[in-house]
């Protein structure tokens, strides 16, 4: 039921997404959702990939320091107020978000959510209790 | 067991030494007085004579030399033999102004080689050891005056210089290198390369490292004992007093000892030029006594150093001097307040972090900024942003409470400060003064 996000050391000045994307690019890893968390020297980019040992040994080979953490990934209609549904979830569960963002396209219709929380089993299970699809790391190759 | 190279002179009693250094002094005198026209100028200047110096206690009469001296006199006015006389040069990188030359007689490059073959004896080693010197060979004086001393203490000496890391250790490994020679900042290289080529220190058969040719702390020596497996030793030099083997660490690794029977050592005031008392910190100014070639009197070297002659363990008699804070050269003035990067160092690595850094200074809108930047490691790097900046901040503050001054701290790409093969390049000066 857990997805692996891989979240990548970037120094803060220009070209150094670029660099690394450049070098998933060589090697055709798709990223299937990307986001950014900045400080003023330094950056950390979060993403997910279908296969993430081979997407952190070609990190590394490039000399990147990286690490995973589990996230929860929702599936939730592409309509308005899906999002809302899902946080009012957490909040009856009392699951605290630390950051959020979402998967680009779908080939399905549906919208992706990846959620980060302190504890991410108890967040898929209040998710699939209450009906929402929680994604797992295969699943990432399909959608 | 202690080993020596020379035990009768090593452990002598301290009036032997005494005499050794008072007869010595006053011949070299007299020697510079009678071929080194630059020098007896400035102890005629100074109204003296060599008559004026009778034993190692008139030391303190004779006037000083410094670089702006050596500078002046390049390249052949402190000379003190004929040039036919001479059998080598060796020179400094001149980073810090014009380079260096010092000349050798054959008597000259025998106590050199000697003084380090002290120091491999001192780390250990024996006619049984494999010496691997990776100090660059040529002009360079790191190279020459070990694989001279490996040589003089019989140990199968593989002589190859800096550079090429993953061959250093091919070489460490196939040929059962016991002792490694190299800077402190190259040696710390090496074994992170190893680590990244999958080895562990018990895959080599490295035993002790001497070290020397650049400023590098306790916790720098600690990290590099930990991850080659061995005892890592101090050395020092200059080119103008030789080379590396002015002074050496023996197994107490607390401080060096000074080759007294070829070189005196006093701390002075570097302000008064004054002689201060033993065990005071000062500045480090020497006297090579027995040098033909190039006899250096009272040669003020800017490092910053104590001596010391309290009982060593290991049974040397010589005086020791502590590492060097620093060299007065390495010494940056930061709005006003004098820092040295072995202080930066030595934070660095008490919090943890590796001993790749940067020390980057700049005037912005007249102020001076300190910028130290060190490099994320797979060890550190979290996903979470608040506790790096908190690591960061900690390292902030750490800085504070060691500089007495605020410095900036940089998290910066894995591998992006360049490693050095020699002595490592840690300040970058981009102040316009």
């Amino acid at each position: 039921m857990d997805v692996k996000q891989i979240s990548v050391f970037l120094e803060n000045k220009p070209g150094t997404l670029n660099e690394m994307t450049k070098v998933l690019t060589e090697h055709e890893i798709d990223l299937r959702a990307l986001s950014l968390a900045e400080t003023t020297d330094f950056g950390i980019a979060r993403f997910i990939t279908a296969d993430v040992l081979e997407t952190i040994s070609i990190l590394k080979d490039a000399g990147y320091v990286s690490s995973l953490t589990p996230v929860v990934v929702a599936e939730i209609p592409d309509e308005a107020g899906a999002l809302n549904r899902v946080l009012q979830i957490f909040m009856e569960y009392n699951i605290n978000l630390e950051y959020m963002y979402a998967i680009l396209g779908s080939k399905s219709g549906h919208a992706y959510m990846i959620f980060r929380v302190q504890d991410d089993k108890k967040a898929a299970a209040a998710l699939v209790a209450n009906g929402i699809r929680v994604l797992s790391q295969e699943d990432m190759a399909e959608i | 067991m202690e080993r020596y190279y020379q035990p009768e002179i090593e452990c002598a009693p301290r009036e032997k030494i005494k005499a050794i250094q008072d007869e010595r002094l006053v011949a070299q005198v007299r020697h510079v007085w009678d071929n080194v026209p630059y020098y007896r100028k400035k102890m005629e200047e100074a109204g003296i004579t060599p008559d004026d110096i009778k034993s190692s206690d008139d030391l303190h009469k004779l006037p000083f030399l410094s670089k702006a001296d050596l500078r002046e006199a390049y390249p052949y006015g402190l000379l003190g033999v004929p040039l036919k006389d001479c059998v080598r040069i060796q020179s400094t990188s001149g980073t810090t102004g014009k380079r260096v030359v010092a000349f050798y007689t054959h008597h000259d490059i025998d106590l050199w080689e000697e003084c380090c073959a002290r120091a491999i004896m001192a780390a250990g080693g024996t006619d049984e050891d494999v010496c691997q010197v990776s100090y660059g060979y040529g002009l360079f004086t790191g190279g020459p005056g070990l694989n001279g001393g490996s040589h003089k203490v019989g140990c199968l000496t593989i002589p190859t210089s800096s550079g090429n890391t993953e061959r250093q250790i091919m070489f460490i490994k196939d040929l059962n290198a016991t002792i490694l020679c190299c800077t402190p900042s190259y040696a710390a290289y090496l074994g992170e390369t190893m680590k990244e080529m999958g080895m562990s220190p018990e895959d080599i058969p490295l035993k002790a490292g001497i070290f020397g040719a650049e400023a590098w702390s306790e916790e720098m020596r600690q990290d590099i004992q930990d991850t080659l497996g061995i005892k890592a030793y101090d050395i020092y030099g200059l080119t103008e007093l030789s080379g590396p083997g002015v002074s050496f660490e023996c197994s107490a690794q607390a401080g060096m000892h000074i080759n007294e029977d070829h070189f005196i050592a006093e701390i002075i005031d570097p302000d008064t030029g004054e002689v201060l008392p033993e065990g005071s910190m000062g500045e480090l100014v020497f006297t090579a006594i027995d040098k033909e070639a190039f006899p250096m009197i009272r040669y003020r070297t800017r490092d910053i150093c104590s001596l010391t002659r309290e009982k060593c363990s290991c049974g040397r008699t010589h005086v020791k001097m502590t590492k060097p804070k620093g060299r007065t050269d390495d010494m940056l003035i930061i709005r006003g307040v004098n820092v040295f990067p072995s202080q930066i160092e030595t934070v660095l690595l008490n919090k943890g972090y590796p001993a790749n850094y940067q020390i980057v200074v700049d005037r912005v809108n007249n102020t001076d900024t300190l910028d130290v930047q060190v490099e994320m490691t797979q060890e550190m790097f979290t996903d979470n942003v608040g506790e790096i900046s908190a690591r960061q901040r900690e390292l902030v503050e750490g800085l504070k409470n060691m500089l007495g001054i605020k410095a900036n701290v940089s998290l910066v790409a894995p591998k992006s400060i360049t490693r050095s093969e020699g002595k490592a390049v840690r300040v970058i000066d981009k102040r316009k003064i």
